[in-house]
């Protein structure tokens, strides 16, 4: 998929930035306002695709690969796995929160919650892109 | 009836007359983008009924990636139906 027009490119440059930050904003505000880790990567992601159709798919894969894609979900599966097991190790059951609580509408409070948006934000949002990816790939073998 | 009865009626009218033409559309690539629009009107509806939360995922989902899917697939297929 070739890139689009100089017009498409500034706005997708100077949009980028805003809709990522959005995004974080989102995963890592998940405990507090309304979100969590599944909208915000999937706006990190969207921000990221669109980047991708602005620039054209060659130009893009230099930058995230399709490995890039994949070790980013396996961490993020693996962090809130390694989160579940820490708790079944020191707690009682899966996922118990092991963390001090906080006070209440602080950013750093909700014991393991920030944490495990975190890592359901990273898996969403590489997940998203390898999706992309396979879409876009997905029948080029027989092509060629 | 209050008045935001009456807009919420009106957004409820509005997605419906968007899905139909979405439907109706021959042009593969005009039917999803007014999908996209039906999907952020679902998203409004959402927030008035009080559900942010689902709101916020309708919207990222529905006019974000759904978009880029389908766009995908129709450049991958015909554009005409």
């Amino acid at each position: 998929m070739a890139g689009m027009t100089v017009i498409v490119r500034t706005i997708a440059r100077l949009l980028f930035p805003f809709t990522f930050i959005f995004g974080a904003y989102i995963v890592l505000h998940g405990h507090l306002t309304p979100g969590g880790g599944f909208p915000g990567g999937v706006i990190i992601a969207a921000s990221v695709v669109m980047l991708f159709l602005a620039y054209g798919i060659e130009r893009a894969q230099k930058r995230v690969g399709f490995l890039h894609a994949e070790v980013l979900e396996s961490v993020g599966g693996l962090a809130i796995v390694v989160l579940g097991l820490f708790g079944l190790l020191l707690g009682i059951t899966f996922l118990q929160n092991v963390f001090p609580l906080g006070t209440l509408g602080q950013l750093f409070s909700a014991g393991n919650l920030p944490l495990l948006y975190l890592g359901v934000g990273i898996k969403v949002a590489a997940g998203l892109i390898l999706i992309f990816y396979a879409m876009l790939f997905a029948f080029r073998g027989g092509e060629e | 009836m209050s008045l935001e009865l009456l807009i919420q009626n009106a957004l409820l009218v509005f997605l419906f007359v968007l899905c139909l033409i979405a439907i109706e559309l021959k042009d593969l690539l005009y039917s999803v983008i007014v999908l996209a629009g039906a999907s952020t009107t679902l998203a409004v509806i959402f927030f008035m009924l009080q559900a942010p939360d689902i709101a916020i995922t309708q919207a990222a989902v529905g006019a974000g990636v759904m978009t880029v899917l389908f766009v995908i697939a129709i450049s991958r297929t015909r554009r005409q139906e």
